[in-house]
C-alpha cells in the first residue's frame, strides 16, 4: 500500500520537473537564492516557488492531494481529541457515569476505611495460570533485542510480530520440562506481574487499590510470582520460588509486627500454594525445613478464590484437543478458519505442542476419580436443571436449589461421563454404551509424517489404529480419562505423573505420600497442623460452566488433531450446548471442584484436616454488568472478573484487616454444594 | 487554526512546519497576489515531489478554462502538510521496522565476550541505586493527584507531570516529605517502586542500570540471582527502616540468595549516594535489634565477597551544598548566565529555583552528600589537598589541539607553567571572586555567634504567592551579614547552612554526621548518625572482603563557588545565586562562577577516592580487619559519534554505568575474580598525591 503510494509520486515528480523547466529563468534563480539563504541544517528544502502572472483557476486535487488531505484532517482531529482527552479531568468519566447510572457505590476500601479498618495483616497474592506476565532473560537469534521484555502478558505484540519465534521460546523442553537450551523464561516479579494481564483487564489490580486504601503498601504485600508454566516443584528447583516465598512471608511476619500473613491465592494459585504449605513444612533436601509449626505461626488464613481443588475438565480438552468451548464455538460459526489449510496455519498444532509441554496443565486434570466426579451412570450433580436458561426464558421460573423436578430429573445429563465419542453415547445408559478396551491397543505407524511440516504434536505417532481404539472405548470417566491421556500423550503424562498424582489416598500415613507429587492434591495430603488457620473458598456461581464434552473424529486428514469437539451436538433439557454439558460454576471451574473440599472435605475434623482448620463458603452469585459503562461489572462472577466484585473484595479486606470468618457471616451458599458433597461418598 | 494545526503537527513530528502557508485569507483565488507557498517539509523527496504537484497541476489548470470552483484553502493546504507529512512518517517507521537488527552495527557487548572466554554467574548481585536515579510512585494522595495509584511520580517519562500541567503544585505536594518528621506528611504515601525497573532507566532511553543488566545476563544473570535494592532515596538512611523496613528487607534478601545460590557471597554494587547508603546497612545489619539488624559480628564476613562502588561520593559532594544554598548547581548558573530573564522572572510567576528549593530541602538524604571531614579533607582558607591542580578544561572547551590533550592530569604535564597562585578550593563558598583568591588575613574573622535570628519580615511573605522557603523568615541585615563574612571553609559551611535553613539541618543531624572520629571506640559511635561517614565508622570484621572504588576522572567538577547577593526584589526568596559572570582566564579552573576540580561531573576524586587510597588502605583504625582497597579509574572520553549514544568510555557519575571496561570489571568480579586478577588498582588522577597531603591520623 504504502509502497504504491510512494512509487507514484516518482513518476509524476519527473514530469513535474518537465513542467518546471517551463517556468521562467526568473524563477529558477529565486529557487537557487532561496535554497542558498534557508537554513540547510534540517536537510529541509523549500519547494519552488510559484508566481502566476495571470489570473488562474484554482488548481485540481489530484488523488494523491486527497488522501493526504484526508489523512492531515483525520490526524488533526485525532490530535485534537486527544490534547482533549489529556485536558479533561481525571474525574470526567466517573461524573458521566454517575449521571447516567446514578451515583456509584463506594469502593470497598473507601468505605471500610470509613468504618475504621486499618492494615494489620500482611497480605500475599498467589496469581493463578495464565494470567502471570513472563519475560525473557535470554533468547534465541530470532528474539534480539527483546531482553527484559514481555513475552506473556502485556500486549501480546510479539506474537503477532513473530508467532513461530514466539512459540519457540514461550515452550518447555518435553523431556525435563525446564528450559530448553539457550532460552531463559522468567517471571516478571513485585506487583507489576500480574495487576493487569492485558492493558485495561484487571487482574489484581483492583484488590491492589483497595487494600492500599486502608494503608496497604508494598511493605505489607507480596505477589507471589512464579513461573506457572513448570511443575509446582521444579519452580523451586530452577528459580528458588518456594525458598523466596517462604523468606518473604518470614520476613513480612517479623517486619509487621508479628502478624501472620492472609494469602490470598487465586485459580491455579491455590493448588500452587497447598503444594508449599507441604513443602515448607517438609525436611530439607525435598522440602523447605520450616519445621512442623511453620503454617501455623505464619498464616492467619488462605483465602481462595476460583480454587480448582479438584481439578477442571477444562484442562483435559485442552490437553486433549487443544479447544475448549471458545474454540468449538468459533469452529462452528466460521467452520473453515480454524482448520484451514491454505493459510498453513495450524493454530491449534502449535498451542497444543506448546501447552503440552507446560507440566502446570497437569495439575488441573480433575482429581478423585469416579468417587467425586462421577461414573457411568451416576454424578453428584445429577438432576441438576440448567436453571439459567429457564430464568431467562421465563422470569416466574426460578430455579429452586433445594427441590429439583421430575422432569430434570428424568433427562438429566450423565457428567460423570467426561467425555463421550458421539451425542447418543452421551445419553444412552452404561448397559447400551458397547466398549473396547483402548489400552491394549497397538499403535499404528502411521505415514510419514514429513507432511505436516514442523509441526508435530504426538498424535503422529499415534497412527489410525490407535486413534480408531480411543475413539471405540466410546466413553470416559474421570479415572479413564488419566488412563486416556496416557495414551495419547506418553511423553507428556510420564513428566506429569512425576509431579503431580490425581487419585485419593487410602491411608495417608502411608510413607509414600511424604513425595512431592501427592502435596498439591488435596485428596492425598493432610492439612497443616494449624488449628487456628482458617481456609476460605470464594467463588462465583451462577454461570454455565464445561463439566463434560461430546467429541467426534475429525475428519482423516494427516494434520489435524484428530478429534474435536462435535459442535452439532445441542440438547436442550440437559444443558448440552455446542458439544459441551455445562453445569453451575463461574465459567472456568465448576462448583463441585471449587467447594467440595471446603464443604465436606476439609470440614469439622477430617483424616485430611486432621487439625481441624475451620473452613468457610463464600459464594458469590453472578450478575452481569447492566451496561457498558461498568466495565466487567463490580457484581461478576466469573472466574477472573470476580476479582473485580465489590463483595468479594470487601470480604478480602475485611480478613486482611483482622476479622475472622465468623465475623465475616460464615458461608454463604447459593448453589447445591452441599447437597451434591453429600452424595459424594468418601470415607473422612 | 493553520498556525495552531502546524504546531501540533511540528511538535508530533520533531521537525516544525514553518508558519507554513501565508494564510493570506484568499488562498489561490486572487492570484494576482501571488500566493506563495513556502513550505518546509522535512523530507526532502517527498517535499520536492508534493511541491511539484501543486506546480504540474497550476500547469495544467493555465490552459483549462475555469471549471470548478473549489478553494484551495488555507485549512485545506494545513491538512494536506499534515498527511504528507505523516504519511512520510509512517513510511520511515515502517521501513525502520523491517530494516533488520543486523543492519545497524552494534557492537558487541562485554558480557558476551567474556561468556566466550568461560565466564558465568557466580555470586549473586545486588544493586543499590543512588539519589534521584530510583522510580518513586505513589499509593495514596490528595484529591488533585486522583487516578495517579501506582503511577510512577519520579522516573519514568515524567507523563504524569505534563498531564498535571495545570497543577505542578500538586506534584511538588506530593514529593516534598514532612518538614517536622522528615517523613511522610499526612495523607500522602509516594514509595519507591520494586524490582528491577526501579532503576533501569531514569527516563525512556536514559539508561541507569540497563546496560549492566544486560551485560549480567549474558553470562546467566537472572532474577534469582541479581537484585536492585529499593529504597526511598529521600528518606535519610535509618529512616527508610524505620517506614519501609528496607534494610531488614535488604538483609532478608541477600541471605535468601547466599543460601539459594549454594552459599555463594553476595558481590554489592552500590552508585553515587548508594554507597554511603551501604555503607550504613554494613554497621546497621550488624548492630544488636532496636537500632541495629541483629545480624551479629560475622555477618557481612559471612555474607559479601566484595563492594564495587561506582562513583562513590563517600566525602560528600560539594554540589550538595549550593543545592541546598541556593537551589542550583553549575548548569543553573548557566542557564542564567545565557538568559537572565528566565529563571528570575516575576511576570510568568514560576519561581521554579523556589519550588525545587522548598521541596528538596525536606528530603534529609541531600544532608548525607554534605563534604566530610571539614577542613582536614576539604582545605582551609588557604590550602587545600588539589592544591596545584591544572586546569586545562577551557583550553578542551576552546577546541585548541593540545597534544597533552590526553593526559591532562597526569602530574607530569605540571611541567613549568604551574599556576603561581593556587586555587584555594578549600573555601567552598566565598562572596565575590576577590573573597576567593585574597589571601585569609585579609578577610574578616567569622564569627557564627554573630548569627541571630531577627525576627521576619512578615511582609514580605504574603506577596510571594505560595513558594515559601525559610528564606522568608531571615531579616535583610541577616542576610547581608552572611554575605559580609566573604568566604566559608566546610567547618563554617556547616554554621552557615544551619543557619539558613535551621529546621532542614535540625532533622538531618540528627541522622548524619559530618566530622573526623578522634577516637572510634568511644559509644557514641555506635549511633547510627555515624554509620554513613566513613571517617566516623569503622568497617566490618570482614578480612576477606573486598572494597572497590570505581570512578570516572578527566571531567571538570564542581568544587567550590562563588556567591553574589541576588539583585533585591520583592519576590526573591532566595537571596544569594552564583555569581555567574565571574570567569578566571584561559586556564583557570573558574568559570561562571565555579571552580572546577577533577571528577567525574558529579563527585571530585578527592571524594571518591580517598577512603580507597589512603583512609582504609592497609589496617587503619577506619579498616581495623584490613580489608583490600582497590582503586579503578576510567577515564573520560565523550562518545565519538552520535550513534554511540552516551558513549562506551564515558567517565561521567551516570554514563559510566555503560563504560565498557567498568562493566567487564564487574563482571569478572561477579564470576569470581579477585582485585589482584583484574589488575589491581588503575589510577589516572593524582589521588595518591592529593590524599599525601591530607593530614589525617589512621
Amino acid at each position: 500500500m504504502s509502497l504504491l503510494r510512494r512509487r507514484k509520486p516518482i513518476n509524476e515528480s519527473d514530469k513535474a520537473s518537465e513542467a518546471s523547466d517551463l517556468k521562467p529563468q526568473i524563477e529558477k534563480e529565486e529557487d537557487q537564492q532561496e535554497d542558498d539563504n534557508g537554513n540547510d541544517k534540517n536537510k529541509k528544502k523549500i519547494p519552488p516557488r510559484i508566481k502566476k502572472k495571470h489570473v488562474e483557476k484554482p488548481p485540481k486535487w489530484s488523488c494523491l492531494d486527497t488522501c493526504c488531505w484526508f489523512i492531515g484532517c483525520i490526524c488533526v482531529s485525532w490530535w485534537l481529541l486527544l490534547f482533549l482527552y489529556n485536558a479533561m479531568p481525571a474525574s470526567f468519566p466517573q461524573y458521566v457515569t454517575e449521571a447516567i447510572t446514578g451515583p456509584l457505590p463506594d469502593p470497598p476500601g473507601v468505605k471500610l476505611k470509613k468504618e475504621g479498618l486499618r492494615v494489620k495483616h500482611p497480605v500475599f497474592f498467589v496469581p493463578g495460570i495464565v494470567t502471570g506476565g513472563l519475560e525473557l532473560w535470554e533468547g534465541r537469534k530470532c528474539a534480539e533485542g527483546l531482553f527484559r521484555k514481555r513475552l506473556w502478558g502485556g500486549t501480546f505484540g510479539e506474537v503477532y510480530k513473530r508467532p513461530l519465534c514466539w512459540v519457540e521460546h514461550m515452550s518447555l523442553d518435553n523431556e525435563t520440562g525446564l528450559d530448553p537450551c539457550g532460552i531463559r523464561v522468567r517471571p516478571v516479579s513485585g506487583l507489576v506481574a500480574a495487576d493487569y494481564f492485558a492493558p485495561g483487564y484487571f487482574v489484581w489490580a483492583v484488590l491492589i487499590a483497595n487494600l492500599a486504601r486502608i494503608g496497604y503498601e508494598e511493605k505489607t504485600m507480596y505477589m507471589a510470582a512464579y513461573d506457572w508454566r513448570l511443575s509446582f516443584q521444579n519452580t523451586e528447583v530452577r528459580d528458588q520460588t518456594l525458598s523466596r516465598i517462604k523468606s518473604n512471608i518470614e520476613l513480612m511476619v517479623a517486619t509487621n509486627g508479628g502478624k501472620k500473613a492472609v494469602v490470598v491465592p487465586h485459580s491455579m494459585g491455590v493448588l500452587y500454594f497447598l503444594h508449599f504449605m507441604k513443602w515448607v513444612e517438609a525436611p530439607a533436601p525435598m522440602g523447605g525445613g520450616g519445621g512442623p509449626d511453620w503454617c501455623s505461626k505464619h498464616i492467619k488464613a488462605v483465602v481462595n478464590i476460583g480454587g480448582p481443588f479438584l481439578g477442571v475438565p477444562k484442562a483435559i480438552a485442552g490437553l486433549f484437543s487443544a479447544e475448549a468451548r471458545d474454540i468449538a464455538v468459533a469452529r462452528a460459526i466460521a467452520p473453515g478458519f480454524l482448520d484451514n489449510d491454505i493459510f498453513h496455519l495450524q493454530t491449534l498444532q502449535h498451542v497444543m505442542r506448546m501447552s503440552r509441554t507446560w507440566d502446570s496443565t497437569m495439575s488441573m486434570i480433575p482429581k478423585g476419580g469416579d468417587t467425586i466426579w462421577g461414573g457411568l451412570d451416576w454424578s453428584p450433580e445429577e438432576g441438576y436443571s440448567c436453571s439459567k436458561k429457564g430464568e431467562r426464558k421465563n422470569d416466574t421460573l426460578i430455579a429452586d436449589p433445594g427441590t429439583e423436578s421430575a422432569v430434570s430429573q428424568a433427562s438429566s445429563a450423565n457428567y460423570g461421563r467426561i467425555i463421550s465419542f458421539g451425542k447418543d453415547v452421551a445419553e444412552a445408559s452404561s448397559s447400551d454404551v458397547e466398549r473396547i478396551d483402548f489400552r491394549g491397543a497397538v499403535k499404528g505407524n502411521s505415514a510419514a509424517n514429513t507432511t505436516c511440516r514442523d509441526v508435530w504434536t504426538e498424535y503422529h505417532d499415534m497412527g489410525f489404529a490407535g486413534i480408531k481404539a480411543v475413539a471405540e472405548y466410546k466413553t470416559y470417566t474421570a479415572e479413564s480419562i488419566v488412563d486416556l491421556l496416557h495414551f495419547v500423550a506418553p511423553k507428556m503424562m510420564a513428566r506429569g505423573t512425576a509431579h503431580f498424582s490425581y487419585g485419593i489416598a487410602d491411608n495417608l500415613d502411608d510413607p509414600k505420600y511424604k513425595h512431592f507429587k501427592y502435596w498439591s492434591n488435596p485428596l492425598e495430603t493432610t492439612l497443616p497442623n494449624a488449628p487456628e488457620m482458617e481456609i476460605f473458598s470464594l467463588y462465583g456461581v451462577g454461570l454455565p460452566t464445561e463439566r463434560a464434552y461430546v467429541y467426534k473424529l475429525s475428519h482423516a486428514a494427516e494434520c489435524y488433531i484428530p478429534f474435536q469437539i462435535d459442535t452439532s451436538a445441542d440438547d436442550e433439557d440437559t444443558c448440552l450446548k455446542d458439544g459441551v454439558y455445562s453445569m453451575d460454576g463461574d465459567e472456568t471451574v465448576p462448583v463441585l471442584s471449587a467447594g467440595f473440599m471446603c464443604a465436606k472435605g476439609w470440614r469439622g475434623k477430617t483424616r485430611f484436616n486432621p487439625s481441624g482448620i475451620r473452613t468457610y463458603i463464600r459464594e458469590y452469585s453472578h450478575s452481569p454488568p447492566a451496561n457498558l459503562l461498568e466495565g466487567r461489572g463490580t457484581l461478576s462472577g466469573a472466574h477472573v472478573d470476580i476479582m473485580g466484585n465489590f463483595a468479594l473484595i470487601e470480604d478480602v479486606v475485611r480478613v486482611a484487616a483482622g476479622a475472622s470468618g465468623e465475623e465475616l457471616g460464615g458461608d454463604q451458599v447459593f448453589s447445591n454444594i452441599f447437597n451434591w458433597s453429600k452424595k459424594i461418598n468418601l470415607q473422612l | 487554526m493553520c498556525y495552531c494545526a502546524g504546531l501540533l503537527a511540528g511538535s508530533r513530528k520533531l521537525c516544525y512546519v514553518e508558519p507554513a502557508v501565508r494564510c493570506s485569507s484568499v488562498g489561490f483565488e486572487s492570484f494576482d497576489q501571488s500566493p506563495k507557498i513556502d513550505q518546509k517539509l522535512d523530507k526532502k523527496e517527498e517535499n520536492v515531489i508534493s511541491a511539484n504537484n501543486i506546480a504540474l497541476e497550476i500547469n495544467k489548470k493555465r490552459k483549462q478554462p475555469r471549471r470548478q470552483p473549489k478553494e484551495w484553502r488555507c485549512l485545506d493546504s494545513c491538512c494536506w502538510i499534515i498527511g504528507y507529512l505523516c504519511t512520510t512518517w509512517w513510511l520511515l517507521l515502517f521501513l525502520y521496522h523491517c530494516l533488520p537488527i543486523t543492519l545497524l552495527q552494534v557492537p558487541e557487548l562485554p558480557g558476551v565476550r567474556l561468556k566466550r572466554e568461560g565466564l558465568t554467574a557466580l555470586h549473586p548481585v545486588v544493586l543499590v541505586p543512588g539519589i534521584v536515579t530510583g522510580g518513586l510512585e505513589l499509593w495514596e494522595g490528595r484529591p488533585c493527584a486522583d487516578g495517579l495509584f501506582r503511577k510512577r511520580l519520579w522516573g519514568g517519562s515524567f507523563t504524569e507531570i505534563f498531564k498535571r500541567y495545570l497543577k505542578p503544585l500538586c506534584w511538588s505536594e506530593h514529593l516534598s516529605l514532612h518538614n517536622e518528621t522528615g517523613l511522610d506528611p499526612p495523607g500522602i504515601r509516594v514509595r519507591a517502586v520494586r524490582g528491577l525497573v526501579a532503576a533501569d532507566y531514569f527516563a525512556p532511553g536514559y539508561f541507569v542500570w540497563a546496560v549492566l543488566i544486560q551485560n549480567l545476563a549474558k553470562i546467566g544473570y537472572e532474577g534469582k540471582n541479581l537484585h536492585v535494592v529499593a529504597y526511598d532515596w529521600r528518606l535519610s538512611f535509618q529512616n527508610t527502616e524505620i517506614r519501609d523496613h528496607a534494610l531488614s528487607r535488604l538483609k532478608s534478601k541477600i541471605e535468601l540468595m547466599y543460601i539459594t545460590n549454594g552459599y555463594k557471597k553476595v558481590v554489592v554494587v552500590p552508585h553515587s549516594m548508594g554507597v554511603i547508603y551501604f555503607l550504613h546497612f554494613l554497621k546497621w545489619v550488624e548492630t544488636p535489634p532496636p537500632m541495629g539488624g541483629g545480624g551479629g559480628p560475622g555477618w557481612c564476613a559471612k555474607h559479601i565477597k566484595a563492594i564495587m562502588n561506582i562513583g562513590p561520593a563517600y566525602l560528600g559532594v560539594p554540589k550538595a551544598v549550593s543545592s541546598i544554598f541556593s537551589a542550583e548547581g553549575k548548569d543553573v548558573a548557566y542557564i542564567r548566565a545565557m538568559a537572565p530573564g528566565i529563571l528570575d522572572s516575576e511576570i510568568l510567576g514560576l519561581q521554579t529555583l523556589e519550588h525545587v528549593m522548598r521541596v528538596s530541602r525536606t528530603w534529609d538524604s541531600i544532608v548525607s552528600l554534605l563534604p566530610k571531614g571539614g577542613e582536614t579533607i576539604w582545605g582551609n582558607m588557604d590550602r587545600s589537598p588539589e592544591g596545584g591542580h591544572v586546569c586545562d578544561f577551557s583550553k578542551k572547551r576552546l577546541s585548541q589541539p593540545s597534544p597533552s590533550d590526553n593526559n591532562v592530569n597526569n602530574s607530569d604535564v605540571k611541567r613549568g607553567f604551574r599556576v603561581k597562585d593556587p586555587v584555594k578550593y578549600g573555601r567552598i563558598i566565598s562572596f565575590g571572586k576577590a573573597a576567593s583568591v585574597l589571601h585569609s588575613s585579609q578577610l574578616p574573622t567569622f564569627d557564627s555567634k554573630e548569627f541571630s535570628r531577627t525576627n521576619a519580615l512578615q511582609n514580605l511573605k504574603f506577596s510571594c504567592g505560595e513558594a515559601w522557603t525559610e528564606y522568608d523568615e531571615m531579616s535583610r541585615e541577616s542576610i547581608q551579614k552572611v554575605a559580609a563574612n566573604k568566604a566559608y571553609t566546610t567547618r563554617t559551611l556547616f554554621d552557615l547552612l544551619r543557619f539558613v535553613a535551621p529546621k532542614m539541618m535540625q532533622r538531618a543531624e540528627a541522622h548524619f554526621s559530618h566530622g573526623i572520629a578522634d577516637n572510634l571506640d568511644d559509644p557514641k559511635y555506635s549511633h547510627y548518625k555515624y554509620w554513613s561517614n566513613p571517617l566516623e565508622m569503622k568497617l566490618p570484621d570482614a578480612p576477606d572482603m573486598e572494597i572497590y572504588c570505581l570512578y570516572g576522572v578527566g571531567i571538570p567538577t564542581e568544587r567550590s563557588y562563588v556567591y553574589r547577593l541576588s539583585p533585591i526584589s520583592r519576590c526573591k526568596s532566595i537571596p544569594y545565586q552564583i555569581d555567574s559572570s565571574v570567569h578566571g582566564e584561559d586556564d583557570s579552573c573558574l568559570k561562571g562562577g565555579v571552580y572546577f576540580a577533577d571528577g567525574d561531573d558529579s563527585v571530585p576524586v578527592l571524594s571518591a577516592g580517598f577512603m580507597c587510597a589512603k583512609g582504609w588502605r592497609g589496617r587503619t583504625r577506619f579498616n581495623p580487619s584490613g580489608i583490600a582497597t582497590y582503586i579503578r579509574e576510567y577515564r573520560h572520553k565523550p562518545p565519538a559519534s552520535l550513534l554511540e549514544g552516551r558513549g562506551i568510555e564515558s567517565g561521567a557519575h551516570v554514563d559510566i554505568m555503560g563504560n565498557v571496561a567498568l562493566i567487564k570489571d564487574i563482571l569478572r568480579i561477579a564470576a569470581g575474580a579477585t582485585g589482584k586478577e583484574i589488575g589491581g588498582d588503575r589510577i589516572h588522577s593524582d589521588i595518591l598525591r592529593m590524599s599525601e597531603r591530607i593530614n589525617i591520623l589512621l
